[in-house]
């Protein structure tokens, strides 16, 4: 039956993870974005907390566990995560992205290592490395290779925009094992630091995000061990493969959706409390072309938020309920990406000096919102992803 | 009571009613909605059909003429979505009595619910309006110029209305006026002297719904009829609902314009291809199909406030605003992905996207 109230336990959860990115993240929020790539020290106390693990494995007989009272509903875990996103995200997305143990990387691991991998890697911190040179939202052109030689994989190529790519402990690289099978011949491995011939080459410095350190590596004859490689290393002819890699940012692109909920939520509420210092009420009932136009505006801003938020947590909670959310996904990320962006350059805008001027966090959201209509698929794609399931072209027929 | 769960999907009940809203309009609209809006008129067997379904007369308790079911916000906007899909004329004809009974069920005196729910919860249709809008420059739902004074036992109403649906036929309107600080609605009989219905009025939309001017001049109503007796009623309550109502409507005809132009896009072939190859027009088909989820994902968020019994001023707010765009927005790529085909008549675009524009204007015309 359709409800969409927040239940009690949404609440809370939401509170409880805004009483953190308030206390934790805004306070610090400015400092690192002044000081671009240093480490958020002040993050630490995140590394003993198991932000990403492996569900356990369900109780088949007895009751479910619930030490809530009776009645309370609980959400999914996926609804539940982009509701803490959005939150630590109001405070600062840079230094969400920062946490420990909490990167792509971790999530690849997490879904397709083996128990032995997890033993091993499973309490490290794994970046993600795919984008090349020569591949962004192309990911199946890229020319990094993965050889096999006796016990070892040797990795060649280089990657860019690796998200925590000097903090991390770990690296879950990309590599063709065998470029003639295109897509299928895409495989994704580990890479510690420290590895002779894997080399950190350089750090961005970005419009957004500053807090993040987003880099370059290099890898040049990099040998790691065979038992390193994620999945199977057998090359099947089907890019079944590939497609499961992809299909697991149908799970992560409402958590970046989630993100341009926070930082806009943020701006919206900073512009909020400067319209209501200056005298006026938002009454939300007057004909909206009776106020005037910075109430209009807000109006529209707050209305896009929520359809931004909706269409996120449907894609959420369809995950939680087993449902292929691919659509969706890509749905909720165009719309939140490209809306939250023009949300907070509007909310510059309506504050005038306030926006322009360091002082104040606008500025920064407005930088660091602009992200989530880039990284993990651009608009533009999610557009194509939307309107080919729409339509039912395939990727030929719709270029 | 036990806390409902968050939940985006369907129950048995909600989806057995969208089908059968869905089948009716499929079988009795959808081929006549174009010589509808031509002739101006709907069949009145069609709003029969409508009626038919049961879906006003069933939530009204038994001891006034109805069936006493539970009263759904949410059902209710699925049901206008299904309807308006088909046609927004008919959509909102069809659901008319709700719109006069539903505010006399929520905040009506025993006595007005004795009175006037009872003649209209029989078998048949019979019209019944509401009259909110006025014809003037800036109005305003919630300060309005129509003015009721209170002269002894009876208000004395003065003032103009307009896209009154269906006031010719109607026996009772329920008229929206403003009394000192408050606003307040008054129920009132066709035959009262100071009120006078104008000719039928011609509007850019929804040609097939008769609307009407209606003027008050002194008309007097006895204060047994403004509703809700001495202490007046929900007003806020009642513009949410109807509200909610636009919005849902907005969704309906917004889906019928999406739908149209992306199996038009599919087929149409320029260039040795069908235009939908083109990311131009793809990318206009894939806002057109989130915005449309967007748009109903609000509905239904505020409809969830609604039904919880929780006021839903700012979620019913924000509903209408962003269903107001996007309906605009919606159906105006309807026709701009037909090109010149989607600006003759005998495309549907064209009507949806006149249709579409009253969903920011209108207020009150319909509720859930």
């Amino acid at each position: 039956m359709i409800n969409l109230e927040m239940t009690q336990k949404m609440i809370e959860i939401k509170n409880g993870m805004n009483g953190v990115a308030q206390s934790m993240l805004r306070p610090i929020s400015r400092h690192y974005d002044d000081n671009e790539h240093q480490y958020p020290k002040e993050l630490d106390v995140f590394r003993s907390m198991k932000i990403m693990s492996r569900p356990k494995k369900k109780k088949k007989d007895g009751e479910e566990q619930n030490p809530d009272k009776p009645g309370a509903k609980k959400p999914g875990s996926n609804l539940a995560m982009t509701i803490t996103i959005e939150e630590m995200c109001w405070g600062d997305l840079g230094l969400l992205l920062s946490l420990p143990n909490a990167g792509l990387g971790n999530a690849a691991i997490i879904a397709v290592a083996t128990d032995e991998q997890m033993e091993q890697f499973g309490n490290k911190w794994a970046s993600m490395a795919i984008t090349e040179p020569g591949a962004g939202s192309d990911s199946g052109s890229i020319t990094t290779t993965a050889k096999l030689d006796g016990n070892e994989w040797v990795l060649n190529g280089e990657k860019i925009f690796v998200t925590c790519a000097e903090r991390c402990d770990i690296a879950v690289i990309w590599a063709t094992v065998d470029k003639s099978a295109g897509k299928a011949g895409i495989k994704s491995f580990i890479v510690e630091k420290g590895r002779p011939g894997f080399k950190l080459d350089k750090l961005e410095h970005k419009l957004g995000i500053r807090s993040n350190d987003t880099g370059t590596y290099v890898l040049d004859d990099c040998r790691i061990p065979k038992e390193n490689i994620l999945g199977s290393p057998e090359v099947k002819q089907s890019t079944e493969g590939f497609k499961g890699v992809m299909k697991t940012f149908d799970n992560t692109r409402p958590l970046v959706a989630s993100m341009s909920l926070g930082v806009t939520r943020a701006a919206l509420d900073f512009t909020r409390e400067k319209i209501e210092e200056s005298g006026i009420k938002l009454d939300y009932e007057k004909n909206p072309n009776n106020v005037s136009s910075l109430e209009k505006e807000f109006y529209l801003m707050e209305a896009n938020l929520e359809a931004m938020r909706l269409l996120t947590w449907r894609s959420a909670w369809m995950m939680d309920n087993g449902e292929f959310n691919n659509l969706e996904a890509s749905m909720a990320k165009a719309k939140s990406g490209r809306q939250g962006t023009l949300i907070c350059q509007k909310c510059c805008d309506l504050l005038g000096p306030l926006g322009l001027s360091c002082d104040h966090l606008a500025e920064k959201w407005m930088r660091d919102v602009k992200i989530t209509d880039i990284f993990e698929g651009t608009g533009q794609i999610q557009h194509l992803i939307v309107a080919r399931n729409i339509l039912e072209f395939s990727s030929k027929q719709l270029k | 009571m036990e806390e409902k769960e968050f939940s985006f999907r369907m129950s048995e009940e909600q989806r057995t009613m969208k089908e059968t809203v869905a089948r009716l309009v499929k079988d009795v609209v959808a081929e006549n909605a174009h010589d509808m809006d031509e002739k101006k008129a709907i069949p009145p067997a069609f709003i029969q059909k409508v009626w038919e379904l049961g879906a006003t007369v069933s939530v009204v308790p038994e001891e006034y003429g109805g069936y006493g079911m539970e009263h759904s916000p949410i059902m209710n906007t699925i049901i206008l979505e299904e309807l308006a899909y088909g046609d927004m004329a008919l959509a909102i004809a069809a659901t008319l009595p709700s719109l006069f009974m539903y505010p006399i069920l929520d905040g009506g005196t025993d006595d007005q619910k004795k009175k006037y729910l009872p003649p209209y919860c029989g078998a048949s249709y019979k019209p019944c309006t509401v009259a909110i809008n006025e014809p003037r420059f800036k109005f305003d739902p919630v300060s309005m110029e129509t003015k009721a004074e209170k002269r002894g036992g009876t208000y004395v109403l003065n003032g103009k209305k307009c896209f009154v649906p269906m006031a010719k036929d109607s026996a009772h309107l329920l008229i929206a006026a403003a009394t000192g600080g408050t606003n307040d609605l008054f129920i009132i009989a066709k035959e009262n002297p100071g009120l006078k219905i104008g000719d039928r009025e011609k509007n850019l939309g929804a040609y097939a719904l008769d609307t009407y001017p209606v003027i008050l001049e002194n008309c007097e109503v006895p204060a047994g009829d403004r509703l809700g007796g001495d202490q007046g009623c929900n007003y806020g309550t009642f513009l949410q609902k109807t509200r909610v109502a636009l919005s849902a409507i907005g969704t309906g005809v917004s889906r019928a314009s999406f739908e149209y132009a992306r199996d038009y896009a599919r087929e149409r072939v320029q260039f040795g291809e069908p235009i939908a190859f083109r990311q131009s027009i793809a990318f206009m088909i894939a806002e057109m199909a989130y915005e449309v989820d967007a748009m109903r994902l609000m509905t239904w968020k505020a409809a969830s406030a609604l039904e919880a019994g929780r006021d839903a001023k700012r979620e019913a707010y924000l509903a209408k605003l962003y269903a107001g765009e996007m309906t605009m927005k919606i159906t105006d790529y309807g026709v701009q992905i037909l090109g010149g085909h989607g600006y003759i008549r005998d495309h549907p675009v064209e009507r949806y996207y006149r249709n579409g524009r009253g969903i920011a204007i209108l207020e009150g015309m319909t509720i859930v």
